[in-house]
């Protein structure tokens, strides 16, 4: 199953090498990974979207933590949350298809970025069913390229997610 | 004061209470040795930089004080590496210090470079790379913090020459504050609550105990846990010392090469209170056939050692002498009178032991330097069969008696870990035990311990083969002894004990053993005591991999 964690990280060199590090020594998958510089400057945002079970999740949770450039590792599996990724995409056109893939295209609330004779550039952003659902609309005529950035995802019921310590890892 | 980032490292190591480091000069640390070079601090010069970083691992275990070692960049770094690595594995407190390359230089495969912080990152608590001097007093406080808080552990700060040149202002920090690390101490109240209700109402309880034990001081209440509930105490490799094994609850070793009794003890339980270890498969084996009938309290200061393999019902994450010690005052005796005559019944029946054809088995030499030492010898070991009888047949009383690379499982640490473990405790007896194989890996050692005048004693088991080794290919592969024949006469071990100018005892009878052991204790120097054993002598019992614990080759109770 797949779970998207929320890890707040010191901002300094080589911290995304010990968190790639982690997963990779300890055989845990990543399925995707998106880090940014939150409203603190001096702390980054990594979503980690994994593939485990119940205690696979666990145990990255527990190893995450145990990094000391880790300040905080929430699981968002548990309350509502909002998840978003970026996708650009160039799908190949024809004179005969044009319409019908602009049709697909606004069918989804994607927003062309760039249209020529032989193919247009769309950029989406959405969910993982709005993304898949694009993807499968405009395969029909032909995917010249996609770039995908990873998931990022909020809770959207609290005050935000914030350093203060650790949360008490103690069962 | 205006201080270089070399004084810095100095004077920061002295406010850290170190007396004492090991390492080897280079290119990248010049400044670093010139500011030694009147420092009010001693560094050990070893002969392989591998060796500083296990002598500084000794001496973490001898003392409970963390090992400093040092080395410069590039191959000085590489060499620390199995060293580090060792002590990640066993959580030594560790600081190791190394040379890099000038900021400027870094990045560019200049000479002696080596990316440690990179390829020390899975090995290490932490690691630092220090970019500015400034930072540099902050990071040597952080960094004895890092190893000896919380789970210990090697931190590595690695200091290009350059910044060990620039001069700063010399501020060190009282406090340190790591807001990504705030170790758990106290235990849950609910969670001791809990426990105690558990054990009161077990019938066969089983205290299992590890390396973390002795980390945290603890052996003082683990015994008497133990002992005011009539609660039998199996031990890891790492634990051993922790309770005393002359004590009729003691059960020694468990595990692939534990006794029978405590395996089965274990099997047997219907709750087992660990206590600082960790589940290893070698204490473990098959897991899904582990303990099937017991309950599991585990005790310990890393959340991600609790049900990491064995699934835990009253898990308690915090520091074992705090816990233990709340513990201790909740539980009510359970009643353990059957148990305890069926454990002693076993303990009776199925003994450690080993048939005695005349020749020198190398379970009587333990036996032998035991009693010589009357158990209070400090024993460090290498890894293999020696390791193992050691484990077995040398019944450690007091904590922090017993050094041996547990977790990473490292040939070659011994000699050099009983040199640190020397220097910590001055007026102990510290033994290496070794084999032919394991004494060869650091033997450049004798001549630290020559110089140093350390009255370290090495007991080399020499069977001519890489006994463990040996022994899995007899049992397993068809007694084909593939590559693991040492020969046994090369080298001359006297002779090469004695180009150091350490001394050289060989011994091929029997009778010669104990008189030998004496002339070794009494002998103010270094000494290599060349032990001509039972060549395809086994260790046993034996789980053979993947099996349940009592599933035991060569007496089991099966």
């Amino acid at each position: 199953m797949k779970h998207t964690i929320s890890v707040l990280v010191e901002n300094k060199f080589g911290v995304l090498a010990r968190i790639s590090g982690l997963f990779s020594a300890r055989g845990f998958n990543i399925s995707s990974l998106a880090v940014g510089e939150t409203e603190d400057p001096t702390v980054s945002r990594m979503t980690i979207v994994v593939d485990g079970d119940e205690k696979t999740l666990e145990q990255i949770k527990k190893q995450l933590n145990k990094l000391i450039d880790v300040i905080k590792v929430v699981d968002f599996n548990k309350g509502a949350f909002l998840d978003r990724e970026l996708m650009l995409v160039k799908v190949s056109v024809t004179p005969k298809t044009r319409k019908e893939v602009l049709e697909a295209i606004e069918s989804i609330g994607g927003i062309i970025e760039n249209a020529g004779t032989h193919s247009i550039s769309v950029a989406v952003t959405g969910d993982h069913t709005k993304i898949k659902a694009l993807l499968e609309l405009l395969r029909p005529f032909g995917i010249l390229e996609v770039v995908r950035t990873g998931r990022v995802a909020m809770r959207t019921e609290d005050k935000g997610l914030k350093v203060e310590g650790k949360p008490e890892v103690n069962e | 004061m205006k201080l270089t980032g070399a004084r810095i490292l100095i004077e920061g190591l002295r406010k850290e209470g170190v007396e004492i480091i090991f390492g080897y000069p280079g290119g990248q640390v010049l400044p670093i040795f010139d500011a030694l070079y009147d420092a009010p601090l001693k560094l050990i010069l070893t002969r392989h930089e591998q060796a500083a970083a296990h002598a500084a691992d000794g001496y973490a275990r001898a003392t409970g004080k963390v090992g400093v070692c040092l080395a410069t960049s590039g191959p000085g770094a590489t060499n620390l590496v199995t060293g580090i690595a060792t002590a990640y594995m066993d959580s030594i407190p560790m600081v190791a210090i190394t040379g890099q390359v000038k900021t400027f230089l870094i990045g560019n495969d200049s000479f002696q470079e080596a990316d440690i912080t990179g390829i020390t990152r899975p090995i290490t608590k932490h690691n630092y790379l220090v970019e500015d001097v400034n930072d540099l007093a902050r990071i040597i406080k952080e960094a004895f913090h890092i190893a000896s808080t919380g789970r210990p552990g090697p931190v590595l700060i690695d200091l290009p020459s350059d910044i060990q040149m620039k001069e700063t202002e010399f501020v060190y920090p009282e406090k340190v504050d790591i807001r990504g690390y705030k170790p758990t101490y106290e235990g849950h109240p609910g969670q001791i609550k809990r426990a105690a209700k558990a054990i009161s109402e077990a019938k066969r309880p089983i205290l299992y105990v590890g390396g973390g034990v002795i980390i945290s001081d603890a052996s003082e209440e683990v015994r008497k846990l133990a002992i005011d509930n009539d609660i039998p105490v199996t031990m890891t490799l790492l634990g051993l010392g922790a309770f005393p094994q002359d004590n009729e609850l003691s059960l020694g070793m468990l595990g692939m090469h534990g006794t029978a009794y405590a395996n089965h003890a274990i099997m047997e339980s219907d709750l087992i209170i660990a206590v600082g270890a960790r589940f290893d498969d070698r204490v473990t084996g098959k897991v899904d056939t582990f303990a099937p009938h017991a309950k599991v309290i585990h005790i310990d200061i890393d959340p991600a050692s609790v049900s990491k393999s064995v699934a835990v019902d009253i898990p308690i994450v915090g520091d074992a002498k705090t816990i233990l010690k709340d513990l201790v005052k909740a539980v009510k005796k359970p009643d353990t009178k059957d148990w305890l005559k069926t454990v002693k019944d076993w303990k009776v029946k199925h003994p450690l032991k080993y048939k005695d054809n005349g020749k020198i088995k190398p379970q009587y030499v333990l036996e032998e330097i035991w009693r010589a030492t009357k158990g209070e010898a400090i024993i460090c070991t290498e890894v293999g069969q020696h390791q193992m009888w050691a484990a077995q047949f040398y019944k450690f009383t007091k904590p922090r008696t017993m050094i041996s690379s547990g977790g990473l499982g490292t040939m070659g640490y011994g000699f050099p870990a009983a040199i640190g473990a020397q220097f910590g405790k001055p007026k102990a007896t510290v033994f290496d035990i070794a084999g032919d194989g394991s004494i060869q890996m650091n033997i450049q050692e004798l001549a630290t311990a020559v110089i140093n005048k350390l009255p370290v004693k090495v007991a080399i088991l020499n069977n001519g083969y890489l006994g463990m080794v040996r022994q899995w290919q007899e049992l397993f592969y068809k007694k084909r002894y593939s590559y693991t024949c040492l020969g046994g006469t090369c080298p001359d071990f006297v002779k090469l004990a004695e180009s150091y100018g350490a001394v050289g005892i060989r011994v091929t009878k029997k009778e010669e053993v104990r008189p030998a052991i004496d002339r070794a204790l009494a002998t103010d120097n270094c000494v290599f005591l060349d032990f001509h054993v039972e060549e395809e002598e086994n260790v046993y019992p034996m789980v053979p991999a993947g099996e349940a614990i009592n599933k035991m080759l060569g007496g089991g109770l099966a």
